[in-house]
């Protein structure tokens, strides 16, 4: 009775986990969402406690109380620019412990054979059942003993993928963290060798599987491990800082994917559910960063830009710098503007000055939008957070498919932080790196002004024609400072 | 090299070609000036005012042609002063090349090179130069100026202490230069204006200048004033009469009417016929900018003020820039100066009368005894062509049924494909797969497909919560943690303790983050 109440919140906790994603379709709906996710997974996690063979509870519940309790501070406390990071450390997390839960498993596995050698060989398959139920297993260890041959190398191949994937998720995720964070250079890196190192890697990890195959013993998969770490590592490593959107995406598809395969040798339904459920999430979320950068999500993983057919166009002309009074009155003139928010917005922590920016201008009854590229900032969807931690109203702003026919009627568009999803050269010249990506087509309105730390070029280190463009006007300095100076000015 | 300026001959004519300021200018260029005595009085210039800037005054016109080697001046020669020109002297004025034939043939027999301002090309470099429209400003403003002088009421419309005024309403007819700054002209007297033009692409500008565009109930390919250098050209049978029943509709409201329409090398179109100015109130005025090429009303009397008989005045002076002469010679003289700037790159007082540039060649008529007009068309397009709209074919029923069946059919198979393929997958899958293998491995399939379905409606810029959320419940493996824990060995247990840990970290930061993130989108 207790198996099928277990089953039966299984698949209660597996319809709550689908609401939770498919409620996130719409603003308001999303607020009910996160609760059937948060109930889902208790459900989930009570079922399993009070499960049948389950032992160590009140340590279990230790356990996650702690966690929770620093999990709880932690998220409180983040400030909203920092989410990428923090996604990307709990990612490594979830990949830890798809290792440590895979490793078990294994071990298991090498109980249970122990004690079935041990076991009198006089005893037919029932007698063996019941001899096997007297050695006080666990369901996982009972499961395991009533494999037949081929199912157990089933489960081998299903715990060494499990683990495979968790160890690349999880160093891959302490990169990405360390990269986000600046902890870690962002500039792509690749040890000499580049992919040829990660080649002979997954190499040695295939003939490891083989290995383990033959023998079942620890050796062939902690080498596998060490690989797959390495894996993570270098590969992450070689990813520059504009592709961040899609690595985390990435790395949360692959915790997905490393759940499912941990549910898969666990004979546990809900894992296999919900690890494809993310697995798919995250797989969907990097081809939608991909196509809006028009690169194919191959080269995104290679890492760095593809190469490039001939000599990029030379940029002419200057970039005009402009003080913030020509700022203010462009701005006290215009009718309609657009701000174009871009990651150098969030570095700066400049969200709460747009958002004061945007309130002065919209009290004037102006036009006030925001344009949002889907791979501004260091995460999907990154700046649409942020300018709701800012209180900006979400039906102000625009995806750029939404906004990017408005840019010719548009009196003043404002970049914050962003270069490269504003860089013409993606339409005018096919032989720059970003050449075919989106872009907004910000240079149509009748004036831009680029707020920016310095001459300098963007992430992916190409020179921006727009800088140098006729109604572009360059607003140097720090973006905060820039736009708090210039809140005073407009009345 | 010198520059002279003769005295205009033509009778009334009030404007000069220099002004001391441009002569300063000039003599920046390197150039000296010189100027027939008196030849600025018209236009408010002594020549006292020239000399101190350095202009020499030359007694009379003969002796100025003589000595000058460029003659800058504003109406168009006539005989006397074409035989004066001579081989290496440059006229530069309006000229009328179009329907002055004999002043071409008489120029290139005398040799001299001419330049017609009339004929600069429009193109945006060639603005500073463009006498043409500097002459349509002041002649749109003096235009509204004139019609309020012969108007009997107020402009703007006022409630006085003796009673209400009612603004007055303008009708401007042709919206290129001169009509736009009637329209400026007359909208910041605070008169209610209307505008028309046969370009509609000009509504946008009429709009910018306060007035609201007129326009035609009338379904027609429009033209493209792109197509014909900016300028209007000759509309259709249908378009006019479409046209004159909106302006018969106008008329007995409107007190003024301004009309602008000229097309290039044409007599004036008649927009406004004799039945429309028989519907006006009394003491309606109108202006008719284009009496010099027959007016645009065929009442107008070029050159004079009528009244007719239903007390309607109409004003058909050409000589609208005269009557501004101090502001109409300033600004041409400006066009004059800039006209040297470009014959002079060198800066160095000598004129380099270069035929390879656009601007020099267009406006060139005369050129070392060759006749060079009509200029060969300009390399550089005068004013964008609007894109053609693509023609979107009309599509009959039965084509867009077959269309959608073809869609669908190829969507069709497409699919019955993917699934094919799917399905020999699964089967060679559980050919070789136990069964307990394939029932998980069903869940997993469906579950990647309904991730699929699901993840597809999120909305792009909740995103980030998103992956906030997917993170939180990939905690999921907390079960598999969960399940290992209870087992006997020592290890084991250690590394599912961990593993609970972590997961529980996860949970709780994953999801509380999501939620704060959430409750920060807000409506407005």
């Amino acid at each position: 009775m207790e198996f099928g109440f277990t089953t039966a919140a299984y698949v209660v906790a597996a319809v709550l986990f689908i609401l939770s994603l498919g409620g996130l379709s719409g603003q308001e709906s999303a607020k009910r969402a996160v609760w059937y996710g948060i109930v889902g997974m208790a459900l989930a996690a009570f079922a399993t406690l009070i499960g049948p063979g389950q032992g160590l509870w009140l340590l279990s519940l230790l356990l996650i109380a702690a966690g929770g309790l620093i999990g709880a501070y932690v998220a409180g406390k983040v400030e909203m620019t920092g989410m990428p990071q923090l996604v990307a450390a709990m990612h490594s997390l979830v990949g830890l412990a798809a290792v440590l839960v895979g490793f078990n498993a294994h071990f298991e596995m090498g109980h249970v054979a122990s004690i079935l050698a041990g076991a009198p060989s006089a005893l037919n398959a029932a007698g063996l059942d019941v001899w096997m139920h007297e050695q006080h297993l666990g369901t996982f260890a009972a499961l395991i003993a009533h494999k037949a041959p081929v199912e157990l190398n089933i489960l081998k191949v299903e715990l060494f993928l499990g683990v495979f994937i968790g160890a690349v998720t999880f160093t891959g995720s302490v990169v990405a963290y360390g990269k986000l964070a600046g902890k870690v250079s962002s500039v792509a890196k690749k040890l000499p060798g580049g992919h040829a190192l990660n080649a002979g890697a997954a190499i040695i990890s295939v003939l490891c599987l083989f290995w383990y195959f033959g023998t079942g013993g620890f050796v062939p998969l902690a080498i596998m491990t060490l690989m797959a770490l390495f894996i993570g590592y270098h590969l992450i490593m070689g990813i520059g800082g504009a592709d961040m959107p899609v690595v985390v995406s990435m790395l949360n598809s692959y915790s997905g994917w490393a759940a499912a395969a941990i549910g898969f040798s666990l004979g546990n339904d809900l894992l296999i559910v919900v690890g494809a459920l993310v697995g798919s999430s995250g797989a969907i979320l990097s081809y939608i960063m991909c196509k809006a950068m028009n690169r194919s999500f191959i080269s995104v993983i290679l890492g760095g830009f593809g190469g490039t057919s001939g000599p990029q166009m030379e940029v002419e002309g200057e970039q005009i710098a402009i003080d913030a009074d020509g700022v203010a009155s462009a701005l006290n003139e215009a009718d309609s503007v657009i701000i174009v928010p871009g990651y150098g917005m969030a570095v700066a922590q400049a969200q709460n000055a747009v958002s004061d920016l945007t309130k002065k201008l919209r009290a004037q009854g102006k036009n006030v939008r925001f344009a949002i590229h889907p791979v501004a900032g260091r995460l999907p969807g990154h700046m649409n957070v942020l300018l709701a931690e800012a209180k900006v109203p979400y039906d102000i702003v625009m995806e750029m498919d939404e906004i990017n026919d408005d840019f010719p009627d548009t009196d003043v568009v404002i970049v914050i932080g962003s270069n490269d999803i504003v860089n013409p050269a993606a339409q005018e010249d096919p032989n720059s790196p970003i050449a075919g990506m989106p872009v907004l087509e910000v240079w149509k309105a009748k004036q831009v002004f680029v707020s920016k730390r310095g001459q300098g070029t963007g992430y992916s280190g190409i020179e921006n024609p727009l800088f140098y463009k006729e109604n572009t006007r360059m607003f140097y300095g720090d973006a905060k400072d820039s736009l708090d100076k210039l809140l005073p000015m407009i009345d | 090299m010198k520059i002279g300026t003769p005295k205009e001959i033509y009778e009334g004519e009030a404007r000069v070609a220099m002004t001391p300021d441009s002569a300063t200018q000039l003599q920046k260029l390197g150039y000296e000036c010189a100027i027939e005595s008196g030849a600025g009085a018209a236009a408010g210039f002594s020549d006292a005012t020239y000399e101190a800037a350095g202009v020499e005054i030359v007694k009379t016109a003969a002796q100025l042609w003589k000595s000058a080697d460029i003659i800058a001046k504003v109406r168009q020669p006539n005989e006397t002063e074409l035989k004066r020109l001579s081989k290496d002297k440059t006229l530069i004025s309006f000229f009328n090349p179009g329907g002055n034939a004999e002043g071409l043939e008489l120029a290139k027999s005398k040799g001299g090179n001419v330049i017609a301002m009339e004929m600069v090309p429009r193109i945006s470099r060639a603005q500073k130069m463009d006498a043409l429209s500097s002459m349509a400003n002041i002649a749109g403003y003096r235009a509204v100026i004139e019609a309020g002088n012969n108007f009997g009421r107020f402009f703007t419309g006022q409630i006085t202490a003796a009673g209400k005024v009612p603004p007055a309403k303008v009708l401007v007819v042709g919206a290129g230069v001169a009509g736009l700054a009637a329209i400026g002209t007359a909208t910041s007297l605070g008169a209610i204006t209307y505008a028309f033009d046969v370009r509609p692409e000009v509504a946008e500008q009429v709009e910018s200048m306060g007035a609201e565009f007129v326009y035609l109930d009338f379904k027609e390919e429009s033209q493209d004033g792109a197509a014909s250098g900016g300028y209007a050209s000759v509309s259709s049978p249908e378009f006019r009469e479409a046209q004159l029943a909106k302006f018969r509709e106008l008329a007995p409201e409107v007190d003024i009417v301004i009309t602008t329409a000229l097309i290039p090398n044409r007599e004036a179109p008649e927009l406004w016929t004799e039945d429309m100015v028989n519907s006006m109130k009394p003491g309606s005025v109108i202006v008719d900018l284009a009496a010099e090429k027959g007016g645009n009303c065929k009442l107008t009397v070029a050159d004079e003020k009528i009244v007719t008989d239903n007390g309607v005045t109409i004003i058909g002076y050409t000589d609208f820039p005269s009557r501004m002469a101090a502001q109409a010679s300033t600004l041409y003289a400006t066009n004059i100066r800039h006209m040297m700037t470009d014959l002079t790159p060198e800066k160095d007082g000598k004129v380099a009368h270069n035929m390879e540039d656009d601007v020099i060649r267009g406006a060139t008529v005369a050129f070392q005894g060759e006749i060079t007009f009509p200029p060969p068309p300009p390399k550089v397009q005068a004013i964008a062509a609007q894109p053609k709209k693509e023609a979107v074919k009309e599509l009959t029923p039965e084509e867009k049924r077959a269309q959608e069946t073809a869609a669908f059919k190829a969507a069709t198979k497409r699919q019955v494909t993917l699934l094919s393929v799917g399905a020999v997958l699964m089967l060679l899958v559980g050919a070789v797969a136990p069964a307990s293998f394939m029932q998980h491995f069903i869940v997993f399939v469906l579950a990647v497909f309904v991730g699929f379905q699901v993840i597809w409606g999120v909305a792009h810029s909740l995103h980030t919560p998103l992956m906030a959320v997917t993170n939180a419940i990939s905690s999921i493996i907390i079960l598999g943690a969960l399940m290992q824990i209870g087992s006997g060995s020592g290890l084991v247990i250690v590394l599912a303790a961990i593993s609970v840990f972590m997961a529980g970290i996860n949970i709780f930061g994953g999801f509380l983050v999501t939620r704060r993130m959430l409750a920060m989108f807000q409506k407005s």
